[in-house]
């Protein structure tokens, strides 16, 4: 330990001189094989990010922008719905999707004496079909007045609350408004049990307690 | 040639020339014809692989892989790793001719999928052969990674296989998992939405995942595309790579003998026993 040479003894020379390099120039600290290697790996690099980023890029597009459709979707007179009773319609849930982009969405008259008053901005409940468990498609029972779905056995109450099974928030629901006598609903909301609304979710996502900020809102809904 | 390479197979070897006689026994018109004629073709086989072989040098490289030697009690179970290989390549073979048919459109591949099945020629046995061939191939990886572990030959230095095989069986899963939605049934597609939201209830990053797969946040056209481009380009391509690495490890490390073999001692020498 005490004979270790000093440090200064091991050090590279900054000079490519100092080196003893063949053709060094004065002055020179990077000899030309390193420069061409070096060169060579930059250009390189750079021609694999010039198609490799837009590529990657073009892949996780659909992450960052919205892709539901944002217009009003009209689904009939308002004679057709009571408060009492959820009436069957469908909607798009994606453009351009062909049978495949449709849904089946339930849809009701909004009770001031029976309903939460957390949602009485909207003149009706539109109840998405999409379960909150795993997405399978939940029919609503009239004799029970229960959304049951078929995969896993979830069952929710007439307000779309879980009233057992494995989902982890009530149902999704839509925006609703009336517009010259017609019902339209618009865009997808999630809500907590609670029926506090938050953004969409996707099915899976807990929106209670400390859970609701392990699933933020993401840019695509 | 390296002293490891193998010497040819008795059949390869030229044969010994035979002693010299002007009579035939038993044949007086052409004596020794087709013996001849035999011969001469053999000489231009011959000069065929020469050619070949000067220019590629894969003789020694095939002799090193076809003929060499295998560990004493070798047996069925070391044939599970090629047939996945060909469980795969049937696979690989039957995807491409289904992929002539197949519509990748959320409107068309219904249809097109029942076209293969009810009026394509064949065209049943051959969706039938890629469907349960998927089933085939994950029970024989499973059968071959059994195998591995129990004879013990994931150990030093095959380690690197192990860890390739491993990949190499995440990636059938996603070939499963990105082949079901195809037909696009109600089958294909409720099991899909289910799997993909499996995946949305990750913490934080579990959606993004979802979005990815489907292209967006709700299942529609770009999902279709994607799991088909997955299922035909992606996953495939870096099989076939994996695979490649792995054979590449098997020829260079070769395989393990059943852990129920002794040491050969008379092989290893008095000295170092």
């Amino acid at each position: 330990m005490a004979d270790k040479p000093p440090e200064t003894s091991k050090r590279k020379p900054r000079y490519t001189l100092d080196e003893g390099a063949a053709g060094a120039f004065e002055g020179e600290t990077v000899t030309r094989r390193r420069f061409m290697t070096g060169g060579a790996l930059a250009v390189g690099g750079i021609a694999t990010a010039a198609f490799g980023l837009p590529a990657l890029g073009f892949a996780l597009g659909p992450q960052f922008e919205d892709g539901t459709p944002d217009r009003w979707q009209d689904m009939g007179p308002e004679s057709d719905f009571s408060d009492s009773a959820y009436v069957p319609r469908v909607m798009n849930v994606v453009a351009d999707a062909g049978e495949a982009g449709k849904s089946t969405v339930y849809i009701r008259k909004f009770n001031s004496t029976r309903d939460d008053k957390r949602n009485d901005d909207l003149p009706y409940v539109a109840i998405s079909t999409r379960c909150a468990h795993l997405g399978c498609p939940v029919r609503y029972i009239q004799a029970s007045k229960r959304f049951v779905c078929p995969c896993h056995g979830g069952v929710y109450d007439f307000e779309g609350k879980v009233e057992g099974g494995p989902p982890v928030r009530p149902l999704d629901r839509f925006y609703t408004r009336v517009r010259e006598g017609r019902v339209e609903i618009g865009e997808r909301f999630s809500l907590n049990s609670e029926l506090r609304r938050f953004s969409t979710r996707d099915p899976s996502n807990h929106l209670d307690g400390l859970w609701q900020y392990l699933y933020p809102a993401r840019p695509s809904t | 040639m390296s002293k490891l390479t193998p010497p040819l197979p008795k059949f390869l070897r030229p044969a010994p020339r035979k002693p010299e006689s002007d009579e035939a026994p038993g044949n007086g018109a052409a004596p020794g014809r087709a013996d001849k004629l035999r011969e001469e073709a053999g000489e231009k086989a011959g000069e065929v692989v020469g050619w070949l072989d000067e220019r590629s040098g894969i003789s020694p490289i095939l002799r090193a892989n076809l003929y060499r030697k295998v560990p004493k009690g070798t047996n069925w179970f070391y044939t599970l790793g090629s047939a996945t290989l060909f469980a795969f390549v049937s696979q690989a073979v039957t995807g491409v001719f289904l992929a002539m048919y197949y519509e990748p459109d959320t409107s068309r591949a219904y249809e097109s999928a029942a076209h293969i099945t009810n009026e394509v020629f064949l065209g049943e046995l051959v969706r039938g052969m890629h469907r349960w061939g998927s089933t085939v191939m994950i029970i024989l990886i499973f059968l071959h990674m059994a195998r591995t572990f129990v004879f013990g030959a994931y150990k030093y230095p095959r380690e690197i296989q192990w860890l390739i095989g491993v990949v190499l069986l995440v990636l059938t899963l996603a070939m499963g998992l990105t082949g079901y939605l195809l037909p696009f049934d109600q089958r294909s597609f409720w099991a899909t939405t289910v799997a993909v939201n499996l995946n949305a209830s990750a913490p934080i990053l579990g959606p993004y995942i979802a979005d990815f797969m489907r292209g967006g946040s709700e299942f529609g056209a770009a999902s279709l595309a994607r799991f088909y481009a997955l299922h035909m380009l992606l996953i495939p391509g870096l099989i076939a790579a994996l695979i490649g690495a792995h054979l590449y490890l098997v020829a260079k490390l070769g395989t393990t003998a059943p852990p129920w073999l002794k040491a050969d001692k008379k092989a290893l020498g008095k000295e170092s026993v």
